[in-house]
C-alpha cells in the first residue's frame, strides 16, 4: 500500500515536470514549481514511513516552510525585478453598489 | 462504559493499519489527477483550478493515512503541524500565483471549448 502510494507520487512528479519544463509561460512554471514541492514534501514522509524512518518528518516540515517561501520570493523578483522593494498595500476600490450601472 | 471505551480501542488497532494505507493510495490517485490536469488543461487560470485543489486534497488524504499508520505520537504531531501548515500556505501561493499572472496582463482562454489552443501545448 504505501510502495504503491509512492509510486503514483513519482508518477505525478513527473507529469509535473513535463509541465514545468514544457510551459509556456513563466506561471505555469512557478505553478508547476509549487505542485512540484508539495509532491516532494510528501514523498519525503511517505519515504520515511516505506524505509521505517519516520524522523524523515522534520525534513519535510522543513521543505514545506521553504518552499511557500520560495514560492512568493519567485513571484515577487518577477513582479518588480528586485528583492528589495517593500510591499505594499493596494489602494483600496471604493465597494460596487449596484446602481448606475449599465 | 470503560469497557465501551475498551472495545472501541481494539477496533480501532485493528482497523487502523488498512484504513491508513487506503487512504494513502486514494491521496496518491488524486495527485495523479491534479498533475494530468496540469499537463492537459489550456491555460494557467484553468491549470490553477486543476492543481490547487488536488494538492491540498491530496496531501490532506495521505497525511490522515500517515497519522493512522505512524508509531507514535511525536510523529503524528509533526505531520498534523505539515497539514496545518501547507492548508494555509498552498492556498495562498496559489493566489500569488493567479494574481501575478493577472497583473501580467495574461488573459484567461474564453471560447468554445473545441478551441483549446493546440499551438503551445
Amino acid at each position: 500500500m504505501i510502495a504503491a502510494a509512492t509510486l503514483a507520487l513519482f508518477v505525478a512528479v513527473v507529469l509535473v515536470l513535463i509541465r514545468a519544463f514544457r510551459g509556456p509561460s513563466l506561471y505555469d512554471r512557478v505553478l508547476a514549481v509549487n505542485v512540484f514541492g508539495t509532491k516532494t514534501v510528501l514523498i519525503i514522509s511517505v519515504l520515511g514511513f516505506l524505509m521505517g524512518r519516520p524522523e524523515f518528518m522534520d525534513i519535510a516540515i522543513l521543505y514545506a516552510l521553504i518552499n511557500f517561501v520560495s514560492i512568493i520570493a519567485i513571484l515577487k523578483f518577477f513582479r518588480y525585478r528586485s528583492f528589495q522593494v517593500g510591499l505594499t498595500r493596494a489602494p483600496k476600490v471604493p465597494p460596487r453598489t449596484g446602481e448606475g450601472e449599465a | 462504559m470503560a469497557e465501551l471505551l475498551e472495545t472501541l480501542l481494539s477496533w480501532f488497532h485493528v482497523v487502523r493499519e488498512p484504513v491508513g494505507g487506503v487512504l494513502l493510495v486514494v491521496g496518491g490517485l488524486l495527485a495523479i489527477v491534479g498533475a494530468v490536469g496540469l499537463l492537459r488543461f489550456p491555460d494557467i487560470y484553468t491549470r490553477l483550478h486543476a492543481t490547487s485543489v488536488t494538492d491540498t486534497g491530496a496531501a490532506t488524504l495521505m497525511i490522515v493515512g500517515m497519522i493512522l499508520l505512524s508509531p507514535t505520537g511525536w510523529v503524528a504531531l509533526k505531520l498534523v503541524f505539515i497539514w496545518v501548515f501547507m492548508f494555509l500556505a498552498n492556498p495562498t501561493a496559489s493566489h500569488a500565483i493567479a494574481n501575478a499572472a493577472y497583473t501580467a496582463g495574461m488573459e484567461p482562454k474564453i471560447g468554445p471549448s473545441g478551441d483549446t489552443g493546440e499551438a503551445d501545448r
